[in-house]
């Protein structure tokens, strides 16, 4: 690794760990802006919560201390505080137990959504301007404008109440199909999109004709010098990919009625629940934050060209 | 030698006599000259897709300013709550085309009564109007939170573009910082947060009719959906001050300022309104994720996505409550975003060959 | 016969603003060992009319009429299986921009070693073998360091003798050059020319080389072609173009090359080439040319033999010639 791409990986670090720290500040100091602050708003909380809450944060104590104590509570022990409404159990503790199902629905949906999606666009690029391709590009505009809930919805409706194929309740057997399905169904469409314009862009290239003019087979000029330069730009995606599953499964989930963290999440915020609110988010989005550093990293590190700019 | 004589018996000698510089002109064949703009509609009219949602979205916004101003029921109104009377439960839940048992007497003695196309939803209010509003209210989120962005990122963009330098420098970090954001959690943070407190600060002025939760959902937008625009800003006037470099060391000024006439401004036109164009769509698309998860428009309000919100409680017995907004909404983000597309690859200069 | 005939070549473009009618009859012959020149400003059809020769024109490209004959075989209409084959092993292209006419994604040694496998039976280490015998042929050393290496992490000469090694993997009889040194510093260039005739004195094959740069021509050609707009405006030995050129645009471009022999004011032609989806109906230079006659205006000259394999394609000539005729 040369002496550019360092540089990058340490300044692209450097940003991450400055927009984690943001997002904590922010939603510190955003949730204060609540009346009578995050903890002290809630009238239904037990006194003994209450007195925990006050050991804890030092509520009579200065905002800026109060944050610094938030602040070194996470950066050393991982600690969110506890929930306010789910009595005992702490933010982390609820997160994490969410995050199993979350996790398994949202991995699958991106492993769908990137085989079919790398596929898809493919076919899409070389059959390029025929009606397969403008059906596709259609498909796929659709399903990427469409917000996740109203595909899901329509799921519910279609496959649950009409055919009544799948389960109503995202904790049984077969529940996590659809969720699956309609989580996977955007980001397949977006790669799917990048995908077809990546590989035309490929397929235009010069060293194309170089293979052409060396008399290699179409499939080969397609699958050895196609496909794997078309696929570079696919893994700048990761991260957004990862973002759009995160803020989709919070609806997702609330459709089909998964036990997930996206659940648990939008309970908290219409119970007002702030430090799970806070907790949640940070969490969320020091997922994401990292997910994009790594696609960003693996992209430049991948790409053999990209040292030269 | 063959060749010479067969040419020449076709020729008179006078076609030998030097032409002059008006018939070299005239012979000259030119393609009708095209601008910029007529260029680009030519290619926006071959592209029916595009054309196509152009109409829609016509037909959709139209319908949306018209239709509250003629329809007899308004988006708010409980049908059965008359005051002074009991409560007459027989409007609520009624059924595309269905009427009220005192409607069908009044039909009975011969009156018209103004159909139901949609029914009524559960507190017994006519849920097409409601869908026509749902839709005004998206479309005016979309149409606002866009123009805020413009506005924000135009004098961002256009600061940091034109100072340069350290300006540059610092505002081009806080942009980066904004941008690797996870911007829906924190849209999701904000209007959670904002929903709670604004409505105490707004209280008693004009801005409380707008409702605390737009209000938010706008603020959320400035603080946050600023940032690509800026960019393409900034970048768009970096392009410009290279071009009166240029033009500064160039002496053949008149022919500059016709470069910048004629290809820089429509150009740079072009492509913000092209995003400006695409990002409607996407300000839509948030608003009706944010009513979805109950952090939109403060009710009775209905917008698109509060009404498919509301509509999941019912599912299994009035599954068309939510296919209905959920199909005004697809259609108005599809058509924005084939629309913005087509504007795209007709007026986008880089797609030119 | 001769190893290349072209016979009136038609080749255009469809394009949305409508047909650019890249190619309008281009004819020549070439012979085993020797080398042609094809000369002419961007946008003339000398790259397309060797794409054309080798079908490798961009999707929207297409002959629309004319002959090729490669050895006594027709190639127009042929079929993409048999063009393969011939396609890098007899007849074989470099390209000007050597950077990107390298796979980015693929080391050098990849890139060559694929040439080989495709048109001979060697397998494994042979290839291998070949590989580091074609690197060098084309003089470069450290040859097995090479072959690891990616085209980024090579100097843009360098690139493009590994074109030039990608190209000769099974000793093909035509070597077509387009544009083979434009993207090279000076030095370079001179080295990669000197490296070319080498090869072709070593291997015997005939060499196309497409170009703008006259000097490039006097240094590597024995045959000259004079394209513009798509035509051929002359074509005849190094010598009849250099020193009897016939065509007015012939000698607007040797007007337009410095010279250290005479010492003359560089007279470089005025304006630029006709717009290729509307050909004007006479002659395409006549708008540029100082000459013009009604005739050229209204009437496309055709190639007029002045000499042995000498012809140009300017009325002037006919009416030199008509005087003549007629007195």
């Amino acid at each position: 690794m040369d002496h550019k791409t360092l540089t990058y990986i340490i300044r692209r670090i450097i940003l991450a760990i400055v927009t984690v720290w943001v997002v904590i500040t922010v939603t510190f100091f955003v949730m204060h802006a609540v009346p009578g602050g995050p903890f002290l708003g809630e009238k239904a909380i037990s006194p003994a919560a209450m007195k925990a809450l006050e050991a804890k944060y030092g509520l009579d104590k200065p905002l800026l201390q109060q944050y610094f104590t938030y602040l070194t509570d996470i950066v050393t022990k991982f600690d969110f505080g506890p929930s306010l409404k789910q009595r005992g159990r702490s933010v982390v503790e609820i997160v994490f137990d969410g995050m199993k199902t979350s996790a398994y629905i949202g991995i699958i949906a991106a492993l769908i959504a990137l085989v079919s999606g790398i596929f898809l666009g493919t076919l899409a690029a070389l059959w390029r301007n025929s009606f397969w391709d403008r059906l596709v590009m259609v498909i796929t505009t659709a399903f990427v404008s469409m917000p996740s809930f109203i595909i899901g919805s329509i799921f519910l409706i279609v496959f649950v109440i009409k055919l009544k194929m799948f389960p109503a309740n995202g904790a049984s057997e077969g529940g996590l199909i659809l969720p699956i399905i309609t989580l996977s169904l955007s980001p397949m469409s977006y790669i799917t999109r990048l995908m077809r314009s990546s590989m035309l862009d490929v397929m235009g290239q010069d060293f194309i004709r170089t293979a052409k003019a060396k008399g290699v087979p179409r499939l080969r000029i397609i699958f050895v010098h196609g496909i794997k330069n078309a696929l570079l730009p696919v893994i700048t995606y990761f991260g957004p990919m990862l973002a759009y599953i995160v803020t989709g499964s919070l609806v997702i989930e609330q459709v089909f009625a998964v036990p997930g963290i996206g659940r648990s999440f939008i309970t908290s915020i219409t119970g007002r629940d702030y430090p799970m609110i806070m907790g949640t988010t940070i969490i969320l989005a020091v997922l994401i934050v990292i997910m994009n550093l790594v696609s960003d990293i693996l992209y430049k590190v991948v790409d053999p060209r990209i040292t030269l700019e | 030698m063959e060749d010479i004589k067969n040419i020449l018996s076709e020729i008179e000698s006078s076609d030998f006599d030097k032409a002059s510089d008006e018939e070299k002109k005239s012979a000259v064949r030119e393609r009708p000259s095209t601008t910029f703009f007529k260029d680009g509609l030519r290619r926006l009219s071959k592209n029916p897709l595009a054309l196509i949602s152009f109409v829609l979205i016509v037909l959709v916004t139209l319908a949306a300013v018209i239709i509250p101003f003629v329809w007899p029921y308004s988006y708010d109104a409980m049908l059965g709550n008359v005051p002074g009377k009991s409560m007459d439960m027989s409007y609520n839940n009624l059924a595309p085309f269905e009427y009220s048992r005192s409607e069908q007497l009044r039909m009975d003695q011969g009156e018209q009564v103004f159909p139901h196309i949609f029914g009524t939803d559960a507190s017994g209010r006519d849920y097409f109007i409601r869908v026509i509003y749902g839709t005004r209210i998206s479309l005016t989120v979309g149409f606002f939170a866009s123009l805020i962005v413009l506005i924000i990122g135009l004098i961002v963009g256009s600061v940091s573009g034109y100072f340069g330098g350290k300006v540059d420098l610092f505002v081009m970090r806080i942009v980066d910082i904004i941008y690797s954001l996870p911007d829906m959690l924190m849209v999701i943070l904000l209007s959670a947060v904002l929903k709670e407190s604004l409505g105490l600060w707004i209280q008693g002025t004009v801005l409380e009719s707008i409702g605390s939760n737009m209000i938010s959902l706008f603020l959320v937008f400035g603080l946050l959906y600023w940032v690509s625009m800026a960019r393409l800003i900034r970048g768009q006037i970096l392009a410009l001050k290279e071009q009166e470099y240029v033009l500064a060391a160039r002496v053949a000024g008149a022919k500059g300022s016709w470069i910048i006439r004629k290809h820089l401004i429509p150009n740079c036109m072009s492509v913000i309104f092209i995003s400006v164009a695409l990002q409607i769509p996407s300000a839509i698309f948030t608003e009706s994720y944010l009513s979805f998860i109950g952090l939109g428009v403060n009710a009775p309000m209905p917008s698109l996505g509060s009404l498919c919100s509301d509509a999941l409680n019912g599912i299994s017995s009035y599954p068309y409550r939510l296919v209905i907004p959920a199909l005004v909404i697809s259609v108005i983000v599809l058509s924005l975003n084939l629309f913005g597309d087509g504007l795209r690859d007709a007026f986008d200069p880089k797609l030119q060959k | 016969m001769s190893l290349l005939e072209v016979r009136d070549l038609h080749t255009s473009f469809f394009t949305d603003a409508g047909e650019v009618m890249a190619v309008n009859g281009v004819s020549f012959d070439l012979d085993r060992g020797q080398t042609l020149g094809i000369v002419g400003e961007s946008g003339s059809g000398k790259s397309v009319t060797a794409y054309s020769i080798m079908g490798i024109l961009a999707a929207n490209g297409k002959v629309v009429s004319g002959s090729v004959k490669f050895d006594g075989k027709e190639l127009i209409g042929c079929g993409e299986a048999a063009m393969r084959k011939l396609r890098g092993n007899r007849i074989s292209i470099i390209f000007q921009e050597a950077m990107t006419s390298l796979n980015p994604t693929m080391t050098v040694g990849a890139q060559i070693m694929e040439s080989i496998g495709l048109h001979t039976d060697a397998t494994g280490d042979d290839i291998r073998k070949r590989a580091l015998e074609l690197l060098g042929q084309v003089r470069i050393n450290e040859a097995e360091k090479r072959l690891k290496q990616y085209p980024h992490e090579l100097s843009g000469g360098m690139r493009q003798r590994i074109m030039i090694a990608m190209a000769l993997a099974s000793d093909p009889d035509i070597l077509i050059a387009d544009e083979p040194t434009t993207a090279l510093d000076v030095t370079i260039q001179a080295q990669i020319l000197e490296l070319m005739k080498t090869l072709q004195k070593e291997l015997g094959m005939a060499i196309i080389m497409i170009t703008h740069d006259l000097g490039v021509i006097a240094e590597m050609c024995d045959e000259v072609m004079v394209m513009y707009a798509g035509s051929v405006c002359e074509k005849g030995s190094l010598r009849d173009i250099f020193k009897r050129p016939a065509h007015e645009y012939t000698k607007g471009l040797l007007n337009s090359m410095p010279s250290l022999e005479k010492v003359t004011s560089l007279k470089p032609i005025r304006g630029t080439v006709p717009d290729l989806l509307a050909l004007p109906k006479g002659c395409a230079f006549a708008e540029r040319c100082d000459e013009t006659m009604k005739i050229c205006l209204r009437k496309k000259c055709p190639l007029i033999q002045l000499g042995d394999d000498h012809f140009s394609a300017c009325w002037l000539n006919v009416k030199d010639r008509g005087g003549e005729v007629n007195g």
